[in-house]
């Protein structure tokens, strides 16, 4: 048996939220746990499966293999078994569960032998335990086997029981919160008759290592083993049950456990036995890494080592944290009284003692700073290597290591030059000043031979006699001790004040990096724009490609890629492992536990109401993994990113229900007006009609005909304020469609005054149109309207017979029209209301106030704007500007029937002020127009 | 005229419009006949022989252009439409299907019975062959065989296409002439979407003939649907227009 070698993937595991919160309709999980392969857990499982299933429970067996027994075999007839992925038949290896598969088909019960399985590499998950939980989540009850040496906190014991480390674990919190767990005993000595019958199979073993397995003395040790975790279990149900049921109080402060990782392989252990004691204590515990400066030194190997010994501590139930910190002790000491921690677990130290000398081991310190309990804890028996910690020298380093030793000789040939001159002392100061050079500029390594060099050199070189090592006054062995430790001092110094710099500056970084990030989110006002500054500061700042999606229009449960940075191309099978990162809230894909075969990382964008999107970085090097510090701040990333968008969404949220409401208003103003309005003209029409109707003596002719000019005059009204309606409501459902043709602006307002003839009559009406004035794109049917709505208006608000003024100009982009009056204007703050709907200057006019917001939806339809403004010299002018973008088309050349227009325009022109192909018909008609 | 009255066919689904059509039509010495459908009104018109057709646009059982197109395909005989206010396509479609003119509903007994006077006048004088080839409206002046245009008495030049122009609108003097049909006649069939053309040549024709172009007397714009020189005698015809 091998022990677990992890995965590159494995290895950049992020800490990640226990999966094991199991809500309200959650599947129960039943264990059947027993203390070696054999005796009968799967047998057991099977039985309980029929059992179930002859009681109604729609049962389905979701992985399980043989392993070729016929017992085994018989009781798995007539279960209903769904396809495993790839499952080989009979003896093959187990496959995966198909996840899929079995929600899809969503039995009330699913049997899944070995729990601790592992799935092959690139599967949904990494671990049946996994899969599990997500059958669980999604209300499938589950029953399931495990042997005992797979619970995680006690594999280690196991393995030292028997010599064999169990290849897959479990974390613990399956068994304490596994709804039941069913024994499964035999007696020692009836499994080893068993297993030498050769009724018991480990595939993929050799005899050999299940003979040494297979001991009465490691059996009864496992069986132990087993019955005490399962009556742990036992004694905190019946504890918790009192608890529920006790009254009094109050009760005593929860023991709260602090176990210190470091970056060697070792910590996975200490987890273990941390985890042990936090169960016998039934406290809270935190798995704590603290990065010091020095661990930017840290190789690749032991960061992923510290990743997976905190992975290891979450899936133990620890809240595992990573803490930047000058010092491991101070920063240890300053988070456990924050969080009130009783208790300390620390690994025995494994550097050699002397390098411990100046204050202790960080144990030694803790015990001597603390008011906590300190526990060393041994680590495993000479299985834990220390990762070689220190990189190999590169050039650079070897560069300065000559580098120093050409200081100390510049230095020895200065002083040996000097010597007769100088005092040996003041040759000692050159010396020293040669080692603080090499100190301060080339770091500790070449400082500390410069400084050794130095004291040798010092003496060979000038302390009498000369050129050899012996000296003849004692004293100077002070000196050049002084000179020594002179140099370490500084260089270590130095050393660390660089390092706090760096740390400074690296979380300085970190902190104007999130602040550049808020401040962008900050001003994003559009959701887009919020889009666009995550995209742009997660790409910038990883270096990775990014995506971001949120959920589709069409459906608040699917994901759909609102956006991403060049270079990132969705494929399906990705976009699903964002879909289960978003349905879980928890990160999914590479280098995570869930789904770790895809190719970018999925973070569930979380708020208090749950995910809002998520946030996909891939690394363009498919090698590269994030480091702790990245990780950290691509989460901080995601939450700001994950608020930002939530802030949208409530403004988003509001502004509905804002517009609701106004709809609400529009809605009631408009029934109240149009009610009025209607019903008016309509009473006219009843009461006229019905007497002409009515019996008796005949009405004279002068009166009958009044009571008609009424009705007539009445059914005119109505017809223009349902036309107005009509117009309103097509413009807001976008019916209006605006077919803009090139054409004189002269043509629309004289079919604008004819058609207002009769209402015009007694009123001077002025035309001024530019003579100069181009052809414009417009649509003649809505922008005819437009005049006829502002010159009815017009006529409605001003008395009768005041003079009315409509002009228009044009300059190079656009043409201005004016209807003008000289009414009584507008009252303040008017100018913008009277375009609004079924806005009324005063309510004794007629209508129901729409004309003018109609002439503004067509204006602005066709690109246009219009306003309203008081005259200086009283009333007022109702202006809209209607853009001129383009030329009309020419006639084309070369068509024989076109040379007929072109003769005629241009022929009939005779001269030409502008040639053929000017780009007007305005020269033209010009032109023609002095022949 | 000696002949008969005319003999008018409604085609309309309304009653309350064909009651109304009823006594207008009665009331100006028409004699009328009745559709309800457009099945119907196509079996009446080959029985009947009318001399004019109303024909409502919206009917129940078939398009009303379908109608216009199996009238055209045997009979030369006027057409007026009736058509709501949201449907200008509707109108130019019909107009260009070979219908004589539109009416939009609502609109007043005075305009249909110009509309019928004038689309009547045109069918009997296609059919007698006879054209004078004097025009006269107000103090507008055209004399097709001369090709000379006077204004008050004023002899105004006009361009050869001007000329055309003005000849063909006077020809269907009172009529509504679509852009299309006016591109035709006046330039070619090669000519069918190039309305800014005639706009120009429109806006040009005006300034020659009318005291103020902004406000014309004699040559009528209908907006989105074409041109229509006004007859002498259709000068009340929008008097009741709101």
């Amino acid at each position: 048996m091998t022990h677990d070698t992890p995965s590159p993937a494995q290895a950049d595991r992020l800490p990640s939220p226990g999966a094991g919160k199991l809500s309200e309709n959650a599947g129960k999980l039943t264990i059947f746990l027993g203390y070696a392969p054999g005796v009968g857990a799967t047998y057991a499982m099977l039985e309980h499966a029929r059992q179930r299933r002859s009681e109604g429970v729609d049962v389905v067996v979701a992985a399980l293999d043989t392993h070729g027994s016929a017992d085994t075999e018989a009781l798995l007839a007539g279960l209903e078994a769904t396809a495993r992925l790839q499952a080989g038949y009979r003896g093959a290896a187990l496959g995966d569960i198909d996840v899929e598969a079995v929600l899809a088909r969503r039995p009330q019960l699913a049997v899944v032998d070995e729990l601790a399985y592992a799935n092959r590499p690139g599967g949904r998950h990494a671990r049946r335990y996994q899969d599990v939980d997500e059958l669980l989540s999604a209300g499938v009850d589950v029953y399931a086997t495990l042997t005992i040496a797979q619970v995680d906190s006690l594999s280690d014991v196991a393995a030292q029981i028997t010599g064999v480390a169990a290849a897959n674990t479990v974390p613990d919190r399956l068994l304490d919160e596994a709804h039941e767990v069913q024994v499964v005993d035999v007696q020692p000595a009836d499994l080893l008759r068993r297993q030498r019958a050769g009724q018991v199979t480990i595939p993929g073993q050799s005899e050999r290592a299940v003979g040494q397995f297979y001991r009465l003395g490691n059996l009864l040790a496992l069986r132990e083993l087993m019955l005490r975790r399962t009556a742990d279990r036992l004694d905190d149900q019946m504890r918790a049950y009192m608890a529920t049921q006790a009254i009094s109080g109050p009760w005593p402060a929860r023991e709260r456990l602090l176990v210190c990782v470091g970056p060697n392989p070792l910590g996975e252990p200490l987890v273990r036995a941390a985890r042990r004691l936090a169960g016998d204590l039934k406290a809270d515990w935190f798995a704590v890494h603290i990065e010091t400066p020095a661990q930017g030194r840290l190789s690749a190997q032991e960061r992923a080592q510290v990743a997976r010994t905190l992975t290891l501590a979450e899936e133990l139930g620890a809240k595992a944290v990573v803490i930047p910190g000058a010092s491991v002790v101070d920063s240890v000491v300053a988070y456990a009284q924050a969080h009130n921690i009783s208790k300390i677990v620390i690994g025995k130290p494994l550097a050699a003692r002397w390098r411990n000398l100046p204050r202790g081991s960080v144990a030694d310190q803790l015990i001597r700073r603390a008011a906590f309990d300190v526990h060393v804890v041994a680590g495993g028996a000479g299985q834990a290597q220390p990762i070689r910690a220190r990189p190999r020298l590169d050039d650079a380093a070897w560069q300065r290591y000559l580098l120093s030793v050409a200081i100390v000789g510049g230095a020895t040939l200065l002083s040996v030059l000097l010597q007769p001159t100088l005092h040996i002392a003041n040759l000692l100061m050159i010396y020293l000043f040669a080692e603080i050079i090499a100190a301060v500029g080339l770091g500790r390594g070449p400082a500390i031979l410069a400084s050794a060099l130095g004291a040798v050199a010092f003496d060979y070189f000038i302390v009498p006699p000369r050129f050899t090592l012996t000296v003849d006054d004692t004293e100077y062995v002070l000196t050049f001790l002084g000179l020594f430790v002179v140099g370490v001092l500084i260089s270590s110094l130095t050393a660390r004040f660089r390092l706090q710099a760096e740390t400074a500056e690296r979380r300085a970084n970190e902190t104007a990096i999130l602040n550049e990030l808020s401040r962008d989110l900050a001003a994003a006002g559009s959701l887009d724009a919020i889009l666009r500054a995550v995209i742009d500061n997660t790409s910038q700042v990883f270096g990775r490609a990014v995506v971001l999606l949120l959920p589709a229009v069409e459906s608040s449960n699917r994901l759909a890629v609102w956006g991403q940075s060049p270079g990132f191309e969705l494929s399906q099978r990705e976009q699903e492992v964002a879909q289960w990162a978003f349905d879980h809230t928890q990160p999914a894909g590479r280098g995570t536990v869930t789904l770790a075969a895809a190719e970018a990382r999925y973070l569930p964008l979380k708020t208090a109401r749950g995910a809002v999107g998520v946030l996909g970085v891939k690394p363009a090097d498919p090698t590269i993994y994030l480091t702790p510090d990245q990780r950290r701040l691509l989460e901080a990333f995601a939450s700001l990113a994950a608020l930002a968008l939530e802030r949208a969404q409530l403004a988003e949220e509001a502004e509905r229900a804002r517009i609701q409401v106004e709809s609400e208003r529009l809605r009631n103003s408009l029934l109240s007006s149009v009610s009025h309005d209607l019903r008016t003209p309509l009473a006219g029409i009843t009461g006229a009609a019905s007497s002409l109707l009515a019996e008796g003596p005949p009405l004279d002719a002068a009166t009958q005909r009044e009571l008609a000019q009424s009705i007539y005059d009445e059914a005119n009204r109505l017809n223009a304020l349902v036309r107005n309606l009509l117009d309103m409501t097509r413009l807001e459902s976008g019916g209006i469609q605006v077919h803009k043709a090139w054409q004189p602006l002269e043509d629309v307002v004289g079919a604008a005054l004819t058609h207002l003839e009769p209402l015009l009559a007694g009123r001077p009406v002025e035309v001024h149109l530019d003579p100069d004035l181009p052809l414009v794109p417009l649509d003649e049917v809505s922008i005819e309207q437009v005049l006829v709505n502002l010159l009815e208006n017009a006529v409605k608000y001003t008395p009768p017979g005041s003079p009315i003024d409509l002009a228009a100009w044009a300059d190079a982009s656009a043409v201005t029209v004016e209807v003008a009056d000289r009414g009584p204007g507008l009252a303040p703050g008017d100018e913008a209301r009277v375009f609004e709907k079924f806005y009324r200057a005063s309510s004794s006019a007629s209508g129901v106030g729409l004309g003018l917001a109609i002439c503004r939806g067509i204006v602005e339809a066709h690109g246009g704007r219009i306003w309203a403004e008081n005259r200086p010299d009283g009333g007022a002018a109702f202006r809209f500007q209607l853009p001129i973008e383009g030329q009309p088309p020419l006639p084309p050349d070369g068509e024989a029937a076109n040379n007929q227009l072109a003769m005629a325009a241009f022929g009939g022109a005779g001269r030409l002020v502008s040639p053929p192909s000017s780009p007007t018909f305005v020269a033209l008609a010009g032109v023609a127009e002095h022949v | 005229m000696s002949d008969p009255l005319p003999l008018i066919l409604i085609i309309e689904d309304e009653l309350p419009i064909r009651r109304f059509l009823h006594a207008a039509l009665t009331a100006a010495n028409y004699r009328w006949i009745e559709a309800g459908t457009a099945q119907e009104g196509l079996t009446q018109a080959v029985l009947r022989q009318p001399d004019l057709v109303i024909l409502d646009l919206g009917l129940p059982d078939l398009d009303g252009l379908e109608v216009i197109r199996q009238l055209r395909a045997w009979s030369t005989l006027p057409i007026i439409v009736l058509s709501a206010r949201q449907q200008e396509g509707d109108k130019v479609l019909a107009l260009d299907a070979g219908a004589d003119d539109y009416l939009t509903k609502p609109f007043g007994v005075a305009e249909l019975l110009a509309r019928l006077r004038v689309a009547l006048r045109h069918a009997s004088r296609a059919s007698a062959g006879s054209d004078s080839h004097i025009f006269d409206v107000g103090e507008l002046h055209v004399d097709l065989a001369l090709r000379q245009v006077f204004v008050a008495s004023e002899e105004v030049h006009l361009t050869p296409i001007e000329f055309k122009l003005l000849a063909t609108l006077a020809h269907n003097a009172g009529k509504v002439m679509t852009h299309r049909q006016l591109l035709r006649d006046v330039w070619g069939p090669g000519y069918g979407d190039e309305s800014h053309y005639l706009r120009v040549f429109v806006a040009q024709l005006r300034r020659k003939i009318e005291a103020d172009p902004a406000r014309p007397r004699y040559l009528i714009t209908e907006p989105g649907v074409g041109y229509r020189l006004r007859a002498e005698d259709a000068g009340a015809w929008r008097s009741d227009a709101a």
